[in-house]
C-alpha cells in the first residue's frame, strides 16, 4: 500500500474541515455586511467557547469509541455548584472555581466507573448521568437560577480582556485545547484512550490495564466539563439550572464534524476546536442573514450528516 | 531422557470450555536451546494449549514449569515478565497506533512521568528493528501496513521483551518466502543456551527446516514427540490425523452422480484477499465438501458465493447464470447459508424457535402486513417435528437449547425458506459428540430427499463421513478434488498443505 498516499488522505480531511470553515466565513462575509464585524466575530468565539469546552472532553471519551451525553447537563450542575460555593456558602474564588472542576471530575469518576467496572454501555452510563446531573441541579438551585452579583470578580472570569479585544473564556478555550492536544497525543491518558478506541482487547492483552484507564480518560473528559460549567456561569454572571440539555449534542456534533470517529481510534483535538467554530459560525451567520431560527436547525443537521458521510467515505477507502 | 530441568514443562493439562473438551492430560517440554514444533489437525488443542502456557487462559488440571520452577502466569502482562513471550495467530494491534506505539504499549517511556516521548519511542524500535533486521517504518500507522508487515511487528513485539521462551503460532501464514526466511533468520539469532522456542505450524516443509523436535496433538490429547530427524513427513501426518479411522462410515457410493444435474456452479471465483480461481460443482442431491486448513479459503468461499463478499467470477444455480450481490440474492434464488459462527449469524438468542424458524419467511406469512403467528407456530412445529428439535415447546427461546438443536433450528429456517442448495459452516462445532451423529443424519437425509449441499469442515472424518466428493483447498486455490471412495485423511492432508509451488510439501504417501 501506498503509505505516503495515505498518510496525505488523513491531513486531507483536516484540511477538508479547515476548508469547510473557510467556505461558510467567506460565505457570510459575502451574504451579510455585518458578519465580519470584530462584535460579531467576538460573538461567535464567544459562542464556541463553552460547547467547544465540553467537545474536547467529550473528543477524549469518543477517541476510546464511547459517548459522554452527560457533558451538557453536568456543565449545569457544575455551574450550579460553583454558586452554591461562591455565592451561598461565599467561598473564596480559588476555592469555588477549584470546587466546580471537582464536580466535574466527580461526574466523569462516576461515569468511569459506571462503563469500566459495571460495564454498562457509555451510551446508558452517561444517559443515565445526563438525567442525573439536570435533576439535582434544579434540586440543589431550587430550580431558582443563582447569581454571582455579590461575588466581586467571577464575571470577570470569562468576561474580561487580559488579550485586549479577546475575552477570557475564548482565551480559557484555546489554552484548554491546547492543554486537551497534548493530553491526546502526549500522554497515556490519551494514549491508551486511541489504543482502547483501537483494538480494546489487543490493548489488555499487551498489559494496559484497561479498566483503570477508562476511568482516567471519563475523569479527564469530567475536568472539562467542569471548566466548561465555570466559564458558563461566569459568562452569564449565574447559573441557570434550566441550561444546558441539547448542549452535548452540539458538542458531539463539533466533535464528529472535525473528523474525530465515533468508532473510536482516531481523533484530533484541531478537528474538534474547528468543528466547534463551524457549529457556532454556521448559527451566527444564518441568524444574521435573518433565517428562522428553525430553519438553522435544519442547516445544523445537513452539514453533520455531510461531515461525517465525508469521514466514512475516507475510512471506506482505507480498510 | 533430560538432564536437569526442562526450560518449559507443562505436564498433565486439561481445559474444558463450555460444551468442549479442548484439552485431556496433555504434556509438552521444551529443552534448552531448541525449537519444538507443535502440530496437530484444527482443532487438536494447539491454540488453547498456547493460551494456558500465555497466562490468557488457566488450566482446568496439571502442572506449568519454566527452569524447574512452578509457574501459573495470571495473565500475557506476567508470563512475559515470566520471560514467555507469545506471537499468536491472530494479531494483537492497534491499526490507527503507530509501529512503534504498538510495540511498546504500556512501556512508554515518559519525561518527567507526564509526557510520553515517542522519539525515544521510536529510537527503540528502531534499534529492535535493526538488530532483527526487520524494514520497518516506526512511525509508520499499523493500519498501512501489509498483512506480513503487521505480522513483522508482532514478532518484533514478542521479541522487545527480554524472551526466554518465545512461542510462535502459524507465523508464516500470511508472509512471502523472502519474510520466512527473515523469520527463521531471527528464530535461529534468538536461539542461545537459555533460551526456546515453540513453533506451531501446518507446513511440513518449515518444521523439517527449523525445528529439532515435532510434539503431535490430536483431538485435545497428547499423541508423541519425534525428532525431526529422521522422522518422515508421512509418519508425522499419520501421528497427526491417527489411523484409526479408516474404518468409520461412510456414504453409500452414490450412483452415477455425474448424470444428475447441476444444482450449483461455481466458475473462477477469486476476491482481492484470498480466493484465485475457484471452481466446482454441486450436483442435486449431493454432499460436497470443502476440507483444507483453517485461513485455505473455505469460509471466504461461501461468503462470496452468497454475496457477502465481493468476489468476480460465475454462479449458476440449476444451469442459469445468477447475480449474487448480497445474501438477500442468495437467498432468492435458494441458497441458504449456515454460518460456522450460529450464535452469531444464525439465530436470534434470545427469541423463541417460532420466530427464528420464521425469519427469512416473514414476508409470506402475514397478512394485510401484519405477522401472523399462527402460521409461524404451526411451521414451526412441523419443523420440531420433521427435524427432531428436542424442546419443551416452539416458545423456548434458542439460547436455552443445546448446540445440536439449535443447529437443527438453523437448518429449519432454511428449510422453511425453501432453499434448495445450503451450505453448511462447520455442522457440528461446539456440538456433543453424540449430536454430531443427529446432524449427520438429518444432512445426509436431506441429500436423499433432493436438497443439495455444501459442508464445510475442519474435521476431516467429519468430511469424509458425509461428503460424495471433497473438494480440498489451500491458500486460496482448489487443490484437488476427490471422490470419497478415493478418499482418506491422508490424502486430504497431503492436497490441504500443497502450499505454493516453490515450497510445496514434498509428498511421500503412497496411496494417492
Amino acid at each position: 500500500m501506498n503509505v505516503t498516499r495515505l498518510g496525505n488522505r488523513q491531513q486531507l480531511q483536516q484540511l477538508l474541515a479547515f476548508g469547510g470553515l473557510v467556505v461558510i466565513f467567506v460565505f457570510f462575509s459575502v451574504a451579510s455586511p455585518y458578519f465580519l464585524d470584530w462584535a460579531n466575530v467576538k460573538g461567535i468565539l464567544l459562542a464556541t467557547a463553552v460547547t467547544g469546552i465540553m467537545a474536547l472532553g467529550a473528543t477524549l471519551v469518543i477517541a476510546t469509541g464511547g459517548i459522554d451525553l452527560s457533558v451538557g447537563t453536568g456543565m449545569t450542575l457544575c455551574s450550579v455548584m460553583t454558586g452554591v460555593f461562591l455565592a451561598n456558602l461565599g467561598l473564596p474564588l480559588v476555592v469555588g472555581v477549584l470546587g466546580g472542576l471537582a464536580i466535574g471530575a466527580l461526574i466523569g469518576l462516576l461515569n468511569g466507573l459506571n462503563v469500566a467496572y459495571l460495564r454498562l454501555p457509555p451510551f446508558i452510563a452517561t444517559l443515565a448521568m445526563m438525567m442525573v446531573a439536570q435533576g439535582l441541579s434544579l434540586v440543589i438551585s431550587g430550580t431558582k437560577p443563582i447569581y454571582f452579583s455579590d461575588v466581586p470578580g467571577f464575571g470577570q472570569l470569562a468576561g474580561g480582556e487580559l488579550v485586549p479585544g479577546l475575552p477570557n473564556a475564548v482565551l480559557i478555550f484555546f489554552v484548554a485545547a491546547v492543554l486537551a492536544g497534548v493530553t491526546l497525543s502526549k500522554t497515556l491518558t490519551g494514549r491508551y484512550a486511541l489504543s482502547i478506541g483501537s483494538n480494546e482487547e489487543a490493548t489488555a492483552i499487551s498489559g494496559v490495564d484497561v479498566r483503570r484507564w477508562k476511568v482516567v480518560i471519563y475523569v479527564v473528559a469530567g475536568l472539562f466539563t467542569g471548566l466548561a460549567g465555570v466559564v458558563m456561569a461566569s459568562r452569564l454572571n449565574s447559573a441557570q439550572p434550566g441550561l444546558g440539555l441539547g448542549y452535548e449534542l452540539e458538542a458531539i456534533a463539533a466533535v464528529v464534524i472535525g473528523g474525530t470517529s465515533l468508532r473510536g481510534g482516531k481523533a484530533t483535538i484541531l478537528g474538534t476546536v474547528i468543528g466547534a467554530l463551524i457549529m457556532a459560525t454556521l448559527t451566527n451567520g444564518l441568524r444574521i442573514m435573518s433565517i428562522p431560527q428553525e430553519w438553522q436547525k435544519v442547516a445544523v443537521g445537513i452539514v453533520i450528516v455531510l461531515a461525517v458521510y465525508a469521514d466514512m467515505l475516507r475510512r471506506g477507502k482505507e480498510a | 531422557m533430560t538432564d536437569g530441568p526442562a526450560l518449559l514443562r507443562a505436564t498433565g493439562i486439561s481445559k474444558s470450555f463450555p460444551g468442549v473438551r479442548a484439552l485431556d492430560d496433555v504434556h509438552l517440554d521444551l529443552r534448552h536451546g531448541e525449537v519444538l514444533a507443535l502440530v496437530g489437525e484444527n482443532g487438536a488443542g494447539k491454540s488453547t494449549l498456547l493460551k494456558l502456557l500465555s497466562g490468557i487462559h488457566r488450566p482446568d488440571a496439571g502442572t506449568m514449569e519454566l527452569d524447574g520452577a512452578p509457574m501459573s502466569p495470571a495473565g500475557p502482562r506476567q508470563a512475559n515478565e515470566l520471560g514467555i513471550s507469545v506471537i499468536h495467530q491472530e494479531f494483537h494491534l492497534m491499526p490507527d497506533l503507530t509501529v512503534a506505539q504498538n510495540i511498546f504499549i504500556g512501556r512508554e517511556p515518559r519525561r518527567a512521568g507526564l509526557l510520553i516521548r515517542d522519539d525515544e519511542l521510536e529510537r527503540r524500535a528502531g534499534r529492535l528493528f535493526e538488530r532483527l533486521g526487520i524494514p520497518l517504518d516506526p512511525r509508520q500507522p499499523v493500519a498501512h501496513l501489509s498483512v506480513a508487515g503487521q505480522q513483522m511487528v508482532e514478532i518484533a513485539k514478542a521479541l522487545s521483551f527480554d524472551a526466554r521462551v518465545l512461542i510462535m503460532d502459524e507465523p508464516t501464514a500470511a508472509l512471502t518466502e523472502t519474510e520466512v526466511a527473515t523469520l527463521f533468520r531471527i528464530v535461529r539469532d534468538f536461539v542461545s543456551p537459555r533460551t526456546g522456542v515453540i513453533y506451531v505450524s501446518h507446513r511440513m516443509d518449515e518444521i523439517k527446516e527449523i525445528s529439532d523436535r515435532i510434539t503431535v496433538l490430536r483431538d485435545g490429547r497428547y499423541v508423541d514427540t519425534l525428532p525431526t530427524a529422521g522422522t518422515a513427513t508421512r509418519d508425522v501426518i499419520a501421528a497427526m490425523v491417527g489411523r484409526q479411522l479408516a474404518t468409520g462410515v461412510r456414504p453409500e457410493p452414490a450412483p452415477g452422480v455425474a448424470d444428475r444435474e447441476v444444482a450449483l456452479a461455481v466458475r473462477g471465483l477469486s476476491t482481492r484477499a484470498l480466493l484465485k480461481d475457484v471452481s466446482f460443482e454441486l450436483y442435486r442431491g449431493e454432499i460436497l465438501g470443502l476440507a483444507g486448513l483453517m485461513g485455505a479459503g473455505r469460509t471466504e468461499v461461501a461468503r462470496a458465493i452468497i454475496g457477502a463478499d465481493r468476489s468476480s467470477g460465475a454462479v449458476e444455480v440449476n444451469g442459469k447464470p445468477v447475480t449474487v450481490r448480497s445474501p438477500a440474492d442468495a437467498v432468492r434464488h435458494g441458497i441458504g447459508y449456515l454460518s460456522e459462527d450460529r450464535k452469531r449469524y444464525g439465530l436470534l438468542l434470545d427469541q423463541d424457535v417460532v420466530r427464528n424458524v420464521m425469519l427469512s419467511s416473514l414476508p409470506g406469512m402475514t397478512r394485510g402486513g401484519f405477522v401472523r403467528d399462527a402460521d409461524g407456530r404451526r411451521v414451526a412445529a412441523e419443523m420440531v417435528d420433521r427435524l427432531s428439535i428436542r424442546t419443551p415447546s416452539v416458545t423456548q427461546r434458542a439460547k436455552n437449547l443445546s448446540g445440536g438443536n439449535q443447529q437443527k433450528v438453523v437448518l429449519a429456517k432454511w428449510l422453511v425458506r425453501d432453499c434448495d442448495v445450503l451450505i453448511v459452516d462447520e455442522p457440528t462445532r461446539g456440538i456433543d459428540v453424540g449430536a454430531k451423529d443427529e446432524i449427520y443424519t438429518l444432512l445426509t437425509g436431506l441429500a436423499a430427499q433432493g436438497k443439495s449441499i455444501v459442508v464445510i469442515s475442519s474435521e476431516l472424518p467429519e468430511v469424509l463421513r458425509l461428503a460424495d466428493r471433497i473438494v480440498v483447498m489451500c491458500e486460496g486455490r482448489v487443490t484437488g478434488t476427490l471422490a470419497n471412495a478415493d478418499a482418506t485423511q491422508h490424502h486430504i492432508m497431503e492436497l490441504a498443505t500443497r502450499f505454493g509451488a516453490d515450497r510445496s510439501l514434498v509428498t511421500t504417501g503412497g496411496d494417492a
